[in-house]
């Protein structure tokens, strides 16, 4: 699909389902974004946090007398001056939804993080003090003065071990190093092991990697003197969650707290969190007085914000002689790094997308998260299902290559057909609900896949065997996601006496281009054009009541919500127009911001002649007390459920076997969410979503030292891929209505990035096949080629 | 403790005011043009062009994502080449002709073909990396000749995006290579 000029031309047809170039584009290009750094506050302060450099130490003394003492600071705090607030907690993360707390019994651990470590560090990065200077040059310098003692402890860095017994305690008050732990059970597993034909037995790890957006973290805040309102500006993806517990924090009244996340340099999770130090720096504006800001460098951000993907998983999966799926058993580890910050998040996810589009009868689930002396980690893009599908996709080839069937066809004897829609899984879903897939057609997208990747040419190829040292291979993965995560999202809808619709939304946008395809939702549900209607996402005052942009959720709620009350204004502007005009309303009807009636040709009203009269002295009393101002509407959209997306991916890839480098020859993405609302966006949703797949898949790794000492603390050593690494994609697509909501929708943010680990390494074991080459982890790094090959006994030395 | 708004120095009367300082012998007064008005200001030794721009000129269109110089986001033209505003030094850009995303369309001036080219292609999504290729992006298109393509995918392999997946990237500075040599390396033509 090409995106030329194009200049959006109504033809009385809806604006949903146009690609609608981007409003939000203009300023960005122009340099007029407001970023957080960006927002000048005059006077402000700046902050520099001091941070852990053991992965786990008691702390002996902090002395800041010198550091108080350098040029330009302002304030030194340690946790001892900062002991008297709470400490954090991302409350509704951790909050256990009452269906899963009934039906499963989940084990969660609440660790609290305080705002600076006072005992004891638990990882490389944990904030220790935080300095206030007059900027940041002079705030690092004088980080430097700060003198900590700290007293070495022993180092957890392996979830295995850390779960042994006798491993030291990362929290005194809990009872082991277990974060979460939940286990589900469908049929009987055990008798359908037993009497399988064929059942493989693997160990499979997703490797540690970060989401990595462009512009690190910040916060800045102000306490504006005469409304005595605290302003918060953080580049967060859940700005009332921030308000929340910002207010919590600080014991204000939530009202009192504006929060503004105006332009995000993307977020992938990695800012749908809450953090210390976002506590931190509102609290600092009010004790100072004056505004403080605080930007994150990306030493910081690689080290000290939210990892994520740490999994091994020991899958089994049993069959019977045609490769017919009879059971899964699955022994899931989550490595959670220090703190529990989200709960069963992460790891339920990973529990109830295992079985992707595939039919299993039994099924035997469990999941553990486990503390170590690491970084956190929490929900990335896909938040726990890239791994799932890593370990479900992998042991599929590895069950097709013990049956001797393509792995295609192993997908295509296992999968749930339409005619079976809504399919329930017998698990129950993350909010403790009977799982059920609302729609979708799996086998077209394994088709459509299928007949895209050429596997008869890889086959043919392979049969020719290397040529000059490369191999090809092919690879599939399949994944479903269920997208929309409630509880609810808000739109309100206001008609300005100008006409222009003012449209605010819960949901601030990171890069997902909320002004223009809110807008294309808002103009065909009242009935406006496009461009009068002007989009706020992610500024607090501007809704009292919102979640925010996670988890595939923006467009299903926030978009279902505008949808509703667009058409609830909608139905009041007719009211108030057939009371003005004197007509019964269904006489009249709304098309491109225009009253008219049915009958007549002539315009009857424009909505600015019907939105700012109707107040003006002289104007009649309206007998029902209604006045043509009030077109307004709050709607709050609570999703019944979820709405299921799903995909197939395949690849073709031709590995060296001297240099153990991966080269992505084609790369094909089918996926289905469901009506699409503005096609370009969701082209580009996709697009950049497997782009950091592919990262993950082949460059990116977090790695950590037995010491708990990140050794990938830079760019330098942390790959994201470039232009250069990133190819092309043959995209396609199917559209499957979700019947869980009026528009249709499916959430797609995410999708992308949840298959690209499994079908790369897929497609680089077919090509390492001739060797009897398993992979077993990610990335696929040139040198990790190299160490399967030398494993499988072949030279790898340089030609 | 001073205060960081200082009475300004007469020198840099139109800018903020300098920070206190840590090196007092560190102080240079540098001149320069920045989006082609000339700017003179007191710098410490130590100041990142980065930062002088986005908090000395408050032009914050310059976007700082790593500052060492891998993600190419604080990408600025000095002298026409783009240059690392992270890894570059304030006071070595005395004399020097800066250009900035603030200065190719100032104001309502309609967008360059290059900006045209990213809104166009939706080679952009979050836009925080944005202003960084467009910068390279622009000096590619003031070339003499039409860069070849791998000048083109050297210059972008400079940058980082974590949001588009680079392939509607490539497509916008394509399109806006292929506006400006249309016609030969003269200019438009056909
Ligand atoms: S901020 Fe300068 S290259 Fe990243
Ligand atoms: S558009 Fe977000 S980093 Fe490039």
């Amino acid at each position: 699909m090409s995106h030329g000029p194009q200049q959006p031309t109504p033809d009385g047809g809806p604006w949903t389902g146009r690609p609608v170039p981007r409003v939000e584009d203009d300023r960005l290009l122009r340099g007029n974004g407001r970023y957080v750094d960006d927002v000048a506050l005059p006077g402000a302060a700046e902050a520099a946090f001091l941070r852990s450099p053991h992965a786990h130490a008691r702390i002996r003394s902090v002395d800041v007398t010198a550091a108080l003492a350098a040029p330009g600071v302002v304030a030194v705090w340690t946790g001892a001056d900062v002991a008297h607030l709470p400490a954090m907690l991302n409350r509704e993360e951790l909050r256990t939804p009452p269906g899963l707390a009934e039906l499963l019994d989940p084990y969660v651990a609440i660790t609290p993080m305080p705002l600076l470590a006072t005992d004891r560090v638990l990882y490389v990065g944990q904030p220790v003090a935080v300095v206030l200077a007059e900027n940041r040059y002079l705030a690092e310098d004088a980080l430097e003065l700060v003198d900590v003692r700290y007293a070495p402890l022993p180092v957890l860095v392996d979830p295995d071990q850390a779960l042994t017994d006798g491993a030291p305690l990362l929290h005194d008050e809990l009872r082991d190093n277990t974060a979460v732990a939940v286990a589900t059970k469908v049929g009987d597993p055990d008798a359908a092991f037993a009497s399988a034909h064929t059942v493989v037995s693997e160990e499979f790890r997703a490797h540690r990697y970060v989401a990595s957006p462009i512009e690190t973290r910040a916060v800045s805040a102000q306490v504006d003197p005469y409304s005595g309102e605290l302003t918060v500006w953080s580049n967060t993806q859940t700005p009332h969650r921030v308000r929340e517990a910002t207010a919590h924090t600080l014991g204000l009244d939530a009202e009192r707290v504006r929060v503004i996340a105006t332009d995000v340099g993307g977020g992938f999770g990695q800012k749908g969190i809450l953090y210390v130090e976002e506590m931190l720096v509102p609290y600092a504006a009010r004790v100072l007085g004056r505004p403080v800001l605080w930007r994150e460098d990306r030493n910081e951000n690689l080290t000290a914000s939210s990892h994520a993907r740490e999994q091994i998983h020991r899958i089994e999966l049993a069959a019977d002689a045609q490769g017919h799926l009879l059971a899964v058993r699955d022994r899931i580890t989550v490595n959670f790094g220090a703190y529990n910050m989200t709960g069963l998040v992460v790891p339920y996810n990973s529990v109830c997308h295992l079985l992707g589009p595939y039919r299993v009868p039994h099924v035997d689930i469990d999941v553990v998260g486990v503390l170590t002396n690491t970084t956190f980690a929490t929900p990335y893009r896909g938040a726990g299902r890239p791994e799932t599908v890593f370990a479900m996709e992998r042991a599929m080839d590895r069950l097709a290559a013990e049956l001797g069937l393509e792995p295609a066809e192993l997908r295509a004897r296992n999968l749930v057909g339409p005619d079976e829609m809504p399919y329930a899984t017998g698990l129950v879903d993350r909010s403790g609900k009977p799982q059920s897939y609302d729609s979708g057609d799996f086998p077209e997208l394994l088709r459509r896949a299928v007949a895209k990747a050429d596997v008869e040419g890889v086959r043919a190829r392979q049969r020719e065997g290397a040529r000059d040292g490369r191999l090809v291979g092919v690879g599939f993965a399949m994944y479903i996601e269920a997208t929309g995560l409630g509880p609810f999202e808000t739109a309100r809808i206001d008609i300005a006496p100008s006409g222009r619709v003012k449209l605010a939304i819960g949901a601030p946008s990171q890069g997902q281009g909320h002004r223009t395809s809110m807008a294309q939702i808002a103009a065909d549900a009242i009935g406006v054009p496009f461009d009068v209607v002007d989009v706020v996402g992610g500024d607090t005052s501007a809704t009292p009541f919102g979640v925010g942009t996670i988890a595939s959720r923006a467009l299903v709620n926030a978009g279902n919500a505008t949808h509703r009350a667009g058409r609830l204004v909608r139905e009041k502007i007719i009211e108030a127009a057939a009371r003005r005009l004197g007509v019964p309303a269904d006489a009249l009807d709304l098309r491109e911001g225009v009253i008219t009636s049915k009958t007549a040709e002539e315009p009857a009203l424009t909505l600015s002649e019907l939105a700012g009269r109707a107040p003006l002295p002289g104007t009649p009393e309206p007998t029902d007390g209604r006045h043509g101002t009030e077109l307004s509407e709050t709607v709050h959209f609570r999703p019944p459920g979820f709405a299921v997306s799903s995909g197939a991916h395949a690849v073709v890839v031709e590995v060296d076997e001297h240099t153990g480098e991966t080269e992505i020859l084609h790369y094909v993405a089918v996926h289905d969410a469901g009506v699409i609302v503005n096609p370009m966006i969701a082209e580009g949703q996709v697009t950049g979503g497997i782009a950091q797949g592919i990262g993950g898949a082949l460059y990116e790794e977090m790695v950590y030292g037995p010491d708990g000492q990140p050794r990938t603390g830079t760019y330098m050593d942390y790959l994201v891929p470039t232009s250069s690494e990133i190819p092309d994609l043959d995209l396609d697509e199917i559209h499957s209505p979700s019947p869980m909501n009026d528009l249709g929708v499916k959430g797609l943010g995410e999708g992308g990035a949840i298959a690209p680990q499994a079908v790369i390494a897929n497609a680089v074991e077919d090509a390492l096949r001739p060797f009897g080459v398993v992979v077993r982890r990610g990335p696929l790094s040139p040198s990790r080629v190299r160490d399967l090959l030398r494993e499988a006994g072949r030279p790898t030395a340089a030609r | 403790m001073t205060t960081y708004l200082a009475t300004p120095d007469p020198a840099t009367a139109t800018h903020a005011a300098p920070p206190p300082l840590a090196e007092p012998s560190g102080w240079h007064e540098i001149r320069l043009t920045v989006n082609g008005a000339p700017v003179t200001a007191q710098v410490e030794s130590r100041l990142l062009l980065s930062d002088f721009l986005r908090d000395r000129l408050r032009l914050t269109g310059t976007h700082v994502g790593c500052e060492h110089g891998v993600c190419g986001a604080c990408t600025v033209l000095v002298d026409g080449e783009p240059a690392r505003s992270c890894l570059t030094l304030a006071v070595q850009c005395t004399g020097a002709e800066l250009r900035t995303v603030e200065g190719l369309a100032p104001g309502d001036a309609p967008l360059t073909p290059v900006q045209r080219a990213f809104h166009e292609c939706h080679g952009m999504q979050c836009g925080f990396c944005t202003p960084g290729f467009v910068m390279t992006a622009t000096a590619l298109t003031e070339q003499p000749e039409r860069p070849d393509a791998a000048d083109v995918a050297d210059a972008l392999s400079g940058h980082l995006c974590r949001c588009t997946g680079y392939r509607n990237i490539r497509r916008a500075v394509c399109q806006a290579l292929d506006e400006r040599f249309a016609g030969g390396p003269a200019g438009r033509g056909e």
